[in-house]
């Protein structure tokens, strides 16, 4: 028993004495000599062993000149250090700037420090900080590490973490000079869209020492590695014109159905949208706690708040003004107006922050090289959503039926006695509320501002008309089909002119179908 | 004669020709005449102020022109307006010559910025004035006409036309704004010295212009008035009031539109190009949607249909907003707002039309 207790603290004390040995080792010159005591210590298990790597690789190791001990050192702003002592994580006092010499190092051996530091890290039990770990040991190309790899590979329960380690071990066979490892590592390599790979095989290709199949193999490889990218380019370019699209869509579905059934042109749509982005705002104030479900709050919320203050212009303004489409576009300009003013007064002309829940941030990745950011990819779904719970509205329920009556013929669906007023008021809350919840989903992509609106409504009007009046599936084709079109012109002719390309592509396109793509059929059109 | 038939029974015409005519003779003579301290005196800030309402309310004819009388509510007029206005502003900046801040002898500041080398090819001739002149009234009347070509033909009308010609306007602004465009981008044109030889700084050129406006509006007015007055102005109104039946009786619509829309955009040219050498400057903004809308809520406000009520409402309009925009920022937007919603609920037929009600209702009294 004693021997044993005895037996266990001289192997601990051995431990030590190796982490010591090796932390004094990082005294010499040569960076080659650092990198080797760099690496004893990371063998070690050592509590303090990533302290002191962490402080190499920073820049942060000193020795003190005065007793020659290795020390961690901050800096006391130009009058000295404060230094504690590297091995025992003791204080040691001040010095003056000329008391401690720095260690230094270079680029070379920060890139195997920091493959050091996450062979280490590689046993950590969060998997996201192994993957993490596991990159950094691909790109820093230090071969001792590649055996910790395999070593990990063995026992990793994650797929992810090991399809990483399978990654990075391709990549370490890239540097290896044997001619059939390197060509099966090259094959393997050949979809694998990680920066690192793409300069090993541009490297391999330029080298004039490497065998001429190899290379030929890489730079087929590279050609390969490049039709890849540009597919996924396209593909993401694809996503952003639908992610733009479902934007539209959203702005746009609400007007589709007040302009469709009521003939109303709701210049002030706009407006609703950015109240319901500030009831985004506001219930993230008033709930502060909740950020993670401020926005599951804000969209009934919002379309509530979007849909009175709809109902209030449709009962004092545009109830006056039915049949009179040209005087409610004018009056309703009005209205947007004041509402842009009010919340001006109310909150300031500033932008305001809107919080961005957890689950929203960050990006899906699919492929190496091709991620998704969530919100955009969220707010797709949402927009599919929402038009999906409108279309079941306008075709289930007996108010869609009324909708639909209304729209193709008002006096005769009033013989049939429907109460078109009630219909009428119902449309625009439910298109207000609409224009709420879509503002909801901009206030996670844009800034939420008093102007937030504006810049809304020159294109939901684009949509609506190019998708033909009152007609959801035309709204929804239109929207993501512009979208789409705007994204893939914009890399080519730029931002701003691939806005104005689409617009008089838009003007020309209403000439040939004055309609819109998809036109109302019925006898009430031609009014 | 020509003057006396075209406003028979028109007595609101006949007073707003004879204030434009006080106005030519007492502001040059309040301006320029009598002395400063004098409580008659009229100061050249307000002789600019006054002759940027008289360009506004040149532009309001020529809206009211085809709103009015034709049935078009175009909610992109301000663009014919501005480019007008950068037609003469192009004009302008090359009358500047060596005297910019890069001393350029035939660069505009701008372009020596962006590093250009020598002038584009739509620059040329712009030195010239009487090209200027030409471009000022051709390209917004080209633009119209092309437009109107393409919508009236195939029949795109009503909303779809009002929305139409707020795409436009907004793509051109957004054209405007660019750099490469070779407009000067955000900044416009700007940093005039002077016109036909003479320094836009004087009060003689103030006048001068002040004096031209007035004589542009009062012809813009009665050039108006004309093609209203005539057969074809007839038809025009027919077509405003029942556009399929004009069409079955036998006339070409489409044809009478563009007509009708290609002058009245002329006319919001000349309008832009009085305009820029009294404000001293022309950029995008003026491409706005917002501000071809607010020119629709001075037409309906003086009443629509009456070529002088319009030119009264763009006054009043623009009185309004010069005090308050000077005293209460923050108000402007909510009478705006609540001019457009009050004006098209309760005064369809404008100040003129709730004049001509009260007078009525007298005399029947």
């Amino acid at each position: 028993m004693v021997l044993s207790l005895a037996c266990l603290l001289t192997l601990s004390v051995s431990a030590d004495d190796a982490f010591t040995t090796a932390v004094n080792g990082l005294k010499t010159r040569s960076f080659a000599d650092k990198y080797v005591a760099a690496s004893q210590i990371a063998a070690t298990s050592h509590p303090r062993a990533d302290v002191v790597l962490n402080a190499l690789l920073s820049g942060n190791l000193f020795t003190q000149r005065r007793s020659d001990l290795v020390v961690i050192a901050t800096s006391l702003d130009k009058k000295g250090y404060r230094l504690i002592d590297a091995i025992s994580g003791e204080s040691l006092g001040e010095v003056g700037r000329r008391g401690a010499k720095k260690i230094s190092v270079n680029n070379g051996l920060r890139r195997q420090l920091r493959g050091l530091i996450a062979g280490r890290q590689l046993s950590h039990e969060d998997s996201r900080l192994r993957l993490e770990a596991v990159e950094a040991i691909a790109s820093s190309g230090d071969k001792a590490l590649r055996s910790v790899l395999i070593n990990r590979r063995l026992v990793e329960q994650q797929v992810a973490v090991r399809e990483a380690i399978d990654i990075a071990l391709v990549v370490f066979d890239l540097d290896v000079d044997d001619n059939l490892i390197r060509l099966a590592a090259i094959k393997a390599s050949s979809d694998n869209l990680h920066p690192t790979v793409r300069v090993k095989l541009t490297n391999i290709a330029n080298d004039q020492s490497v065998s001429t199949d190899v290379r030929s193999a890489a730079s087929e490889a590279l050609v390969n590695l490049e039709t890849l990218s540009k597919r996924y380019q396209m593909v993401e370019t694809f996503f952003f014109g639908l992610s733009l699209g479902s934007i539209l869509v959203l702005a746009a579905i609400g007007l589709s159905i007040t302009f469709g059934v009521m003939g109303v042109i709701n210049m002030a749509h706009g407006e609703l949208i950015m109240i319901g982005a500030y009831t985004t705002y506001v219930v993230q104030i008033l709930f502060p706690g909740a950020i993670e479900y401020s926005l599951l709050i804000a969209v009934p919320a919002a379309f509530c708040v979007s849909g009175l203050v709809g109902i209030v212009i449709e009962r004092s303004v545009i109830q006056f003004l039915y049949g009179r489409p040209l005087e409610t576009l004018l009056a309703t300009f009005g209205v947007s107006l004041i509402l842009q003013q009010a919340v001006r007064s109310l909150f300031s002309p500033l932008n305001r922050t809107v919080l961005t829940p957890q689950w929203m941030s960050g990006s899906l990745e699919i492929a190496q090289g091709l991620s998704i950011t969530y919100n955009r990819f969220y707010i797709f779904f949402f927009a599919l959503l929402v038009f999906a719970a409108l279309l079941l509205i306008l075709q289930r329920t007996r108010l869609g039926l009324e909708v639909r009556a209304v729209t193709q013929n008002r006096s005769m669906a009033k013989a049939m006695g429907i109460r078109s007023t009630r219909v009428d008021i119902m449309t625009f809350g439910l298109g207000a509320g609409i224009a709420g919840v879509a503002g909801v989903a901009l206030s996670q992509l844009t800034n939420v501002g008093p102007n937030l609106g504006q810049g809304y409504i020159v294109d939901s009007f684009m949509v609506v008309v190019f998708g033909g009046v009152g007609n959801l599936w035309g709204t929804l084709v239109a929207g993501l089909s512009l979208g789409v079109v705007n994204k893939f012109i914009e890399p080519a002719a730029g931002a701003v002119m691939a806005k104005i390309l689409v617009l008089v592509f838009i003007i020309l396109f209403i000439q040939k179908r004055p309609r819109g793509l998809f036109p109302q059929k019925g006898r009430a059109v031609e009014d | 004669m020509l003057i006396s038939r075209l406003l028979d029974h028109e007595k609101g015409g006949w007073a707003f020709l004879a204030v434009l005519l006080a106005a030519i003779v007492v502001v040059p003579i309040a301006n320029l005449l009598i002395p400063e301290d004098s409580v008659f005196h009229l100061s050249t800030y307000m002789v600019t102020l006054l002759g940027k309402y008289l360009c506004y309310a040149l532009l309001a004819i020529a809206l009211d022109l085809v709103w009015g009388y034709c049935g078009i509510l175009s909610l992109g007029h301000g663009a014919f307006f501005a480019l007008g206005g950068y037609a003469m502003g192009m004009y302008l900046m090359r009358q500047v010559g060596s005297r910019g801040v890069y001393g350029h002898p035939e660069l505009p500041d701008f372009m020596v910025f962006l590093d250009w080398d020598s002038l584009p090819w739509y620059w040329l001739g712009f030195d010239q004035f009487w090209f200027a002149m030409l471009m000022v009234m051709l390209v917004p009347g080209l633009l119209a006409f092309v437009f109107g070509w393409l919508a009236f033909r195939s029949r795109v009308s009503g909303v779809y036309l009002s929305i139409m010609t707020q795409a436009l306007t907004y793509a051109l602004m957004l054209a405007f704004f660019r750099n490469e465009m070779g407009f000067g981008g955000n900044n416009g044109l700007t940093d005039f010295k002077d016109i036909l030889g003479s320094s836009l700084q004087t009060d003689f050129t103030r006048i001068v212009l002040f004096v031209s406006s007035a004589v542009a509006l009062a012809a813009g007015y009665l050039l108006c008035r004309y093609i209203v007055t005539s057969k074809l102005g007839r038809v025009v109104t027919a077509v405003r009031d029942a556009e399929a039946r004009t069409r079955f009786i036998g006339y070409r619509v489409e044809f009478y539109q563009v007509w009708i829309f290609t002058v009245s955009a002329v006319i919001a040219g000349i309008a832009g190009a009085l305009y820029v050498p009294q404000v001293g400057i022309i950029n995008p903004s003026e491409f706005q949607p917002l501000n071809s809308i607010e020119l629709v809520v001075w037409v309906a406000l003086g009443g629509r249909g009456t070529l002088y009520g319009a030119a009264l409402g763009a006054g009043l309009v623009n009185y309004v907003k010069t005090i308050l925009t000077g005293a209460l920022p923050e108000i402007w937007l909510f009478v705006l707002g609540t001019l457009f919603v009050v004006v098209t609920v309760f005064l369809p037929k404008g100040v003129v039309g709730v004049w001509h009600q009260l007078r009525s209702r007298g005399t029947h009294d």
